[in-house]
């Protein structure tokens, strides 16, 4: 069954098109990732289908529920954390999480007892009583995801979660998602980074310029970049230049040599196989490694095998998004 | 109370039983009716009363020196005494200062829109003008304290009404046309980019709207061009209804405009408001 379906869904802001002819097929319990720049529509995309937008063209149904006629039945069973963490600041981040529980027709003692359940279990116990105002970033984000939870919803829309977190801040959002997927929700995640979609996703469309370009497994997508990159750092950079001669042989592509004296990096195939010969080869020509690290493809680097381009911000289009 | 917030709370990891627990499907409630929703909203706006005590600050000042100044300074030249222009312009600066609080709705209203909570409330499944309804009657109890403050500041200077019990009838008029103008400055509120601006378009519209009218002299004295306007001024009569109800006198016919008024305010704006939330992005 489809927990999203969308076909040709269209947006304009005045003279741009933010969202132009987009279709999505989400199977239920799936986590699906939303991968693009900035501006290319996802974020449009995302409002259409919780029912903040209506779509100028194309139609939608959210968990068998059109999302322009039966807009009301749609936002019964889904959540949305939005790119501007949708917290109210000027509360306490318990005030948060009782209103959203009386709003959704707890009685006050159980919308209480639900707030400090889900404030223990986001690790915001100490700061259940201070103002939203004073949360890091993290914390914020863990709010805003907690106030989204406070009845499991059937499909949860996260805009960007992890955009501006620290990496410990990310993992727990990271954490908080799988949980939430392994009991049984489906997550509409959109995100500029392919490591979150990889890290998460079991699906991906890539966005840009309000279509989508290309759509696969996380593996496909990268089996279609068709290469990763190898990093070594050398623990003499007297070495370098042995180093940067095995690399190109061994991988038979071209060795970036970096900033740092120490360390140079290979274009490699995307399996991890010929970058672990590759390192052993090193150690064999008696180069010794400080360390080594087999990168994913970003997001520029998909952009570039789907389309022959950088992923490009679009300016434009994203000051209309944020206006919306 | 420090506010270096990751050494607090950030740094536990988060215990992946405890967090499926909370996660682990919960019985979804029946939702909220529209009354108990629009009270929730209402809590949230006595919630920010309380966190940011210095809103209130604006709604008890403003109308305290209004009150002092225009009392000792043109008392005597306008009324003969202080005292009788005090008697004469206590109900007018317990309309104007609670008119004034108006704009604050408005300004509240924009401030949601530049943040992004307004998100979470347009997706859930709640009537839909409560988020609005709820606030505007959350700034009623602002009203109120305006109200409370102008008066219990008139009787300590020596204001005494010709019925006490006319005096809480005349703050209850008072606070229910401001109800309705509050949606005007709503409508505004979402119209405009900021809420500075808000806050700017809101006074100058209320400045001259306020002044040309009963509330500091008798209109008798102006020209009449500008006596003719006061006359059909609504909040001259709202001022002539508080006045005679502290008196001890009901204008009945007075009182009938601001109803009507207020109830035309409500139902063109209230409506327009909810539409344009719902619209505005």
């Amino acid at each position: 069954m489809l927990a999203i379906e969308a076909s040709d869904l269209v947006k304009s802001f005045g003279s741009t098109r933010a969202v132009d002819g987009v279709n999505l097929a989400v199977r239920s319990g799936a986590v699906y990732g939303m991968l693009g720049p900035n501006g290319a529509g996802k974020t449009t995309t995302i409002r259409m289908l919780a029912t903040l937008l209506r779509p100028d063209g194309g139609t939608a149904r959210v968990l068998g529920h059109d999302i322009v006629t039966e807009a009301d039945a749609v936002r019964g069973l889904v959540s949305l954390t939005g790119q501007l963490a949708s917290v109210d600041e000027d509360l306490t981040g318990r005030e948060n999480l009782v209103m959203v529980g009386r709003l959704l027709g707890y009685s006050r003692g159980q919308a209480r007892m639900r707030a400090s359940e889900l404030l223990e279990a986001f690790g915001l116990g100490d700061a259940a009583g201070r103002l939203v105002k004073n949360y890091s970033g993290g914390m914020r984000r863990r709010l805003d995801i907690a106030a989204s939870i406070v009845v499991t919803p059937e499909l949860m829309f996260l805009d960007e979660p992890t955009t501006g977190l620290d990496p410990r801040s990310r993992n727990q959002v990271w954490d908080i998602i799988r949980t939430l997927a392994g009991q049984g929700t489906t997550v509409l995640l959109c995100t500029q980074y392919l490591d979150e979609a990889d890290q998460l996703a079991d699906g991906i469309a890539v966005i840009d310029h309000g279509k989508v370009i290309a759509e696969g497994t996380p593996g496909q997508l990268k089996a279609s970049v068709g290469r990763g990159t190898l990093h070594v750092r050398l623990l003499d950079p007297e070495q370098r230049p042995d180093a940067e001669r095995v690399l190109a042989q061994a991988l038979n592509a071209g060795v970036h040599l970096e900033a740092d004296p120490a360390a140079l990096s290979a274009a490699c195939p995307p399996e991890p196989e010929p970058a672990a010969e590759a390192v052993a080869e090193l150690s064999r020509s008696g180069i010794a490694i400080a360390g080594f690290s087999l990168g994913q493809p970003s997001l520029d680097e998909v952009f570039l095998a789907l389309t022959g381009r950088p992923a490009e911000e679009d300016q434009a289009a994203e000051g209309e998004e944020i206006a919306a | 109370m420090s506010a270096i917030p990751t050494t607090v709370a950030g740094s536990e990891p988060l215990a992946d039983q405890v967090l499926g627990a909370a996660l682990s499907s919960t019985a979804r409630p029946t939702r909220p009716g529209a009354v108990a929703a629009c009270l929730t909203f209402g809590w949230r706006g006595m919630l920010k009363i309380k966190h940011i005590p210095e809103q209130l600050i604006d709604v008890t000042l403003t109308p305290v020196l209004f009150l002092l100044m225009f009392t000792y300074l043109f008392g005597g030249a306008i009324a003969g005494s202080t005292g009788e222009y005090l008697h004469f312009i206590l109900p007018g600066i317990l309309v104007m200062s609670v008119l004034f609080t108006t704009v604050y709705s408005g300004v509240t209203l924009n401030t949601d829109l530049t943040r992004g909570v307004v998100d979470r409330f347009r997706s859930l499944p709640i009537w839909r003008p409560a988020p609005l309804v709820g606030a505007v009657l959350g700034d009623s109890v602002r009203y109120l304290i305006g109200a409370t403050v102008v008066v219990a500041l008139g009787l300590a200077l020596g204001f005494r009404p010709g019925s006490w019990i006319g005096v809480p009838a005349a703050m209850l008029l008072v606070v229910l046309f401001s109800f309705s103008l509050a949606w005007v400055f709503t409508t505004v509120g979402l119209l405009m980019r900021a809420p500075n601006a808000v806050m700017n378009a809101g006074f100058m519209a209320l400045f001259p709207i306020t002044f040309l009218s009963n509330v500091f002299v008798q209109p008798d004295t102006l020209p009449s061009w500008l006596k003719a306007f006061v006359d059909v001024n609504p909040i001259s009569h709202l001022v002539t209804a508080s006045r005679g109800l502290m008196d001890g006198t009901i204008h009945l016919g007075d009182i009938g405009i601001v109803l009507g008024t207020a109830a035309a305010l409500t139902a063109v704006f209230a409506p327009l408001t909810t539409h344009l939330y719902r619209t505005r992005a």
